[in-house]
């Protein structure tokens, strides 16, 4: 029952992915932690953290290693990077298909432009979700933000500032 | 989109998608817009298989698509140069690497997760983490009405307190906007 669980999930935040990568946290989020319980917010934490820092799209580093952690074998990562690939994969040969009736049709455009807020507000919702006492533990957590975010503003690579963040908590806690 | 373009190997083209595209998905890391790039180098610089403003409009298209962006892209890549065989090859390619080390972090990272060490790392992690998430947020407000800012705080905040699904928002955006498209504009002669 698992796998079917886990197939419908993962269709549904392929389907729905709207945005791209960051704003389809708030829907792993929503499918894994608030409605499956198969994680908590902080595992989902340090899954994007670990999906930022592996190569590849961050909603199929999701679906492989949730698949894994839920199930324990690969079937489960199979089937779930499977299960979020399909729709978009889908969806973008429709795309590739009707490309002339598509291309700046003002319905989809119309469509798109209000969907734009939308998307912002996903975004900005996984990262309230995210924090909490687990992943702001004391002052110093507020510190490691302030200067990521400043840092992440001038366009500092993420992989570089994930791993400093690392480096700082093994040495400050 | 029917522009033919003499490829530099028209038998082995299959091939060539997988390897282009695994290349992308094992050395790209984190959002799709920092792939785009790299995605540009190998198809239009390197490879030959599209004229710049033709990748862009379907760039375009593969943004507004849901998914994540590199897989949208290995989809109409490979189409266009093999049909849906050709997406299918593409998607594998970008899909492979970063499933098989996905992989192995879930296997791996499972024993060393209660390693102190491990844990303090993460401390130090996710507020990095939430900072990396903060700012893209930020930054796609800035050419927002004030109402649009409006609305898009009010659905994180509803997302975020009431744990309702984004999707119900994603509906009513797009329902929204068909609406608003077919009532605001006179229809043009077509």
């Amino acid at each position: 029952m698992i796998y079917l669980q886990l197939f419908l999930s993962y269709l549904k935040i392929g389907f729905f992915g709207f945005g791209g990568g960051i704003a389809m946290i708030s829907l792993i989020n929503n499918e894994v932690v608030v409605r499956r319980a198969w994680l908590t917010s902080k595992e989902l934490t340090d899954i994007v953290a670990i999906a930022q820092m592996t190569p590849g799209p961050i909603a199929v580093n999701c679906a492989t290693y949730v698949g894994y952690t839920v199930t324990g074998n690969i079937w489960g990562s199979l089937l779930s990077t499977f299960a979020v690939s399909l729709p978009p994969m889908t969806i973008m040969l429709l795309i590739c298909y009707f490309y002339k009736r598509l291309n700046h049709n003002r319905f989809v455009e119309g469509a798109l432009a209000t969907m734009r807020p939308v998307m912002v507000g996903m975004i900005g919702a996984a990262a309230l979700t995210f924090v909490s006492k687990e992943t702001f533990v004391d002052w110093k957590s507020y510190i490691i933000f302030a200067v990521c975010f400043a840092a992440t503003w001038l366009k500092v690579s993420p992989i570089l500032l994930i791993v400093l963040a690392a480096v700082t908590g093994i040495i400050l806690y | 989109m029917n522009t033919r373009i003499t490829y530099n190997n028209e038998k082995y083209i299959l091939g060539q998608l997988f390897w282009s595209f695994f290349k992308i998905g094992a050395f790209t890391f984190g959002s799709g817009y920092a792939m785009i790039p790299m995605i540009e180098k190998e198809v239009i610089d390197r490879k030959k298989w599209f004229e710049k403003d033709d990748f862009y409009n379907q760039l375009t298209l593969a943004q507004s698509a849901p998914g994540p962006i590199a897989l949208n892209t290995a989809v109409f890549v490979g189409y266009k140069l093999k049909g849906w065989i050709g997406s299918l090859i593409s998607v594998l390619g970008v899909v492979i690497p970063s499933f098989t080390i996905l992989l192995l972090v879930a296997v791996y990272l499972a024993g060393y997760k209660d390693l102190p060490e491990v844990e303090s790392a993460f401390k130090g992690i996710r507020p990095a983490v939430i900072a990396l998430i903060c700012v893209p947020c930020i930054r796609m407000m800035k050419n927002f009405s004030i109402w649009k800012i409006a609305v898009a705080v009010s659905i994180a905040i509803i997302i975020w307190q009431l744990g309702i699904s984004p999707i119900y928002f994603l509906i009513l955006g797009a329902a929204a906007g068909i609406i608003y498209t077919f009532y605001a504009k006179p229809k043009p002669k077509s």
